[in-house]
């Protein structure tokens, strides 16, 4: 086939692909008549606001938003910390049980989230954290912590030791060389995987949706997963401007850091 | 005086130097303890837990008392004489080799449709992938609830403007095979950037010489991709699929969520559903750890081989 061909057969699979992405958008910005109506109006010619005014008078909009930036900051900033000395010590240190370790931080990412809700919930029950953004917070690391491991890992063999020994030979403590040479190198791999944690908690679903059963208290993902509710009419306009909503900053994020950390789970396969 | 002046940075500087060396025999050590710590707390204790309910009678009563009665083995044969859950174990292992099938193929494809575009639309269809991989799964979700709803979703339209049949007012959620069919489109689409755009990556690899050498001997483009393409992807298409493998097989939100909560059956439960229901739902734990157990042990087996590699590559020290 000529290259022509190739590229007609590119932009069809891109408009397939693309296509509901659009559609949530196009369908977001349509009055509702369009929206409602059996043939469909491709491109709003018309736009109007009026589904994200619904959408955000919706109860509890702005108080999930706030409670997702709370559960989110909190998880990331405290798995970075936690993560970062591990790293180190993955990236520049041999010891023993080091394999062991490692099989744990992987094998652990490979676990169905759905495989650990049951005992999580007795147990936060128990310590009466279930309906608790706390409880969230610590079932969320479970997952995060040791994916910020891996990751930060893979940044740090990425830089080369022998700017550390530079600055052992010029007499600087250990915690010197890594204040002062270390850390600056790797504010870019820190600020790439806390935007890549952020997003995973962002959108997580499960562990929010089995410990949140207060409205008051659910995250972002939550509530819009119960946008739509049970009733048999759904404002299908405010619900994808609702979904528009939840996305934006996951899409902005993702965009900044994809090319960055897209190979995390594949690394060492490809040499990007 | 002189002397004790003399020997006094001396004996500093050996003290120093013995301090950092005790320091860094054990500073690796030193460095994993808060991970160790937190993860013992916030999973190790969990698991404890699990594997304590499992051969316990808990339900919501138990909770509350904060107690639960031994009941040995109990859930486990409970579970594995359970219809349920042998059929439920089958549905939910055609459909991971259908959704993996799908997402390997249909991905192989878009990233070998990479190698053949002009740059310009390269770059449009690699942007487009990378626009859908970020999306968000539970606003995933939504999107297709609306293109697929029976009263004026998008789908019906096209396909009956298509002339593919009369699909006015399809209930596209009437039956199992089509809830799961819509399922897997979902997912499929979903996983198809992650898995293109890593193995356009790996398609970069392919030197191009050997290629065009075996054009030059004659090889047709199928030859070559066979003897010359397949083995070098070979590594990043084991690692892909056992990826898929592992996160179809406990896949839960796009199935519940989608297919909806009041019409989730047992006749359409998938492994993470049956476990939420039966677990969860019905607030049977002692139950729901024995399954849990059960579907942690068949991922365990299936991770295996993923886990293998990467420790591989983990063993490296810069």
């Amino acid at each position: 086939m000529k290259r022509a061909g190739w590229n007609a057969v590119g932009v069809a699979v891109f408009l397939v692909m693309v296509f509901p992405v659009f559609w949530m958008v196009s369908t977001a910005f349509k009055p509702d008549s369009q929206v409602i109506s059996l043939t469909p109006t491709w491109i709003p010619l018309h736009p109007t606001l009026s589904h994200f005014t619904a959408a955000l008078d919706k109860p509890y909009f702005w108080r999930d938003v706030l409670n997702s930036l709370i559960v989110v900051g909190v998880t990331v900033a405290a798995s970075i910390v936690v993560a970062l000395l591990a790293a180190l010590a993955l990236a520049r240190y041999r010891f023993t049980g080091r394999e062991v370790f490692i099989v744990l931080v992987i094998g652990i990412q490979m676990l169905p989230q759905i495989g650990l809700i049951i005992p999580l919930y007795v147990v936060l029950a128990q310590y009466h954290l279930v309906n608790t953004l706390t409880g969230v917070i610590l079932t969320e690391m479970t997952f995060v912590l040791p994916f910020c491991v891996w990751t930060l890992r893979g940044f740090l063999v990425g830089l080369p030791k022998e700017l550390e020994e530079a600055g052992l030979v010029d007499g600087s403590t250990r915690l010197g060389v890594f204040v002062k040479i270390l850390l600056p190198l790797m504010a870019p791999g820190l600020v790439a995987t806390s935007i890549f944690a952020f997003i995973t908690v962002w959108n997580e679903y499960i562990f929010a949706r089995l410990l949140l059963n207060d409205q008051r208290k659910q995250t972002l993902t939550i509530w819009l997963s119960y946008f739509s509710g049970t009733s048999r009419h759904t404002d299908w306009g405010a619900l994808m401007a609702a979904s528009t909503l939840t996305a934006i900053p996951v899409v902005v994020f993702f965009l900044l850091v994809q090319r960055k950390i897209a190979f995390g789970l594949t690394a060492g396969a490809v040499k990007a | 005086m002189a002397s004790a002046a003399e020997t006094q940075p001396f004996r500093s500087r050996r003290r120093r130097r013995f301090r950092e060396r005790a320091l860094t025999g054990s500073t690796p050590f030193l460095l994993i303890v808060p991970l160790l710590v937190v993860m013992a707390t916030i999973l190790g204790y969990p698991l404890y837990w699990l594997f304590r309910l499992s051969t316990q009678q808990y339900g919501l009563f138990q909770l509350i008392a904060h107690h639960g009665t031994s009941v040995g083995l109990k859930n486990f044969s409970s579970v594995l004489h359970d219809q349920v859950f042998w059929h439920t174990l089958v549905r939910t292992v055609v459909f991971t080799a259908v959704n993996v099938g799908l997402t390997m193929g249909l991905g192989l494809l878009i990233a070998l449709l990479l190698t053949k575009l002009s740059a310009w639309v390269r770059v449009l269809l690699s942007s487009g992938l990378v626009l859908v991989w970020a999306m968000p799964v539970v606003v995933a979700v939504q999107v297709w609830y609306w293109m697929t709803n029976f009263q004026n979703g998008v789908l019906n339209y096209v396909l009956t403007q298509l002339h593919l049949g009369n699909f006015d007012q399809h209930d596209w959620y009437a039956t199992t095979t089509s809830q799961l069919g819509m399922v897997t489109l979902l997912i499929v689409w979903g996983a198809l950037p992650f898995v293109a755009i890593t193995l356009y990556a790996g398609l970069a690899q392919v030197p191009r010489d050997l290629v065009e050498a075996a054009e030059v001997d004659g090889a047709r483009p199928w030859r070559v991709f066979r003897d010359i393409t397949l083995p070098i992807l070979r590594p990043i298409l084991l690692i892909l699929t056992s990826l898929s493998i592992i996160w179809d097989f406990g896949v839960f939100t796009q199935p519940y969520l989608l297919i909806g909560q009041s019409k989730i059956t047992p006749g359409n439960y998938l492994m993470s559903v049956y476990l939420w229901e039966e677990g969860y739902f019905k607030t049977d734990f002692g139950r729901g750890a024995a399954i849990s157990i059960l579907m942690l042990f068949i991922v365990a087996l299936l991770s295996v081989a993923y886990v293998r590699r990467m420790v591989r590559i983990g063993r490296e020290v810069a």
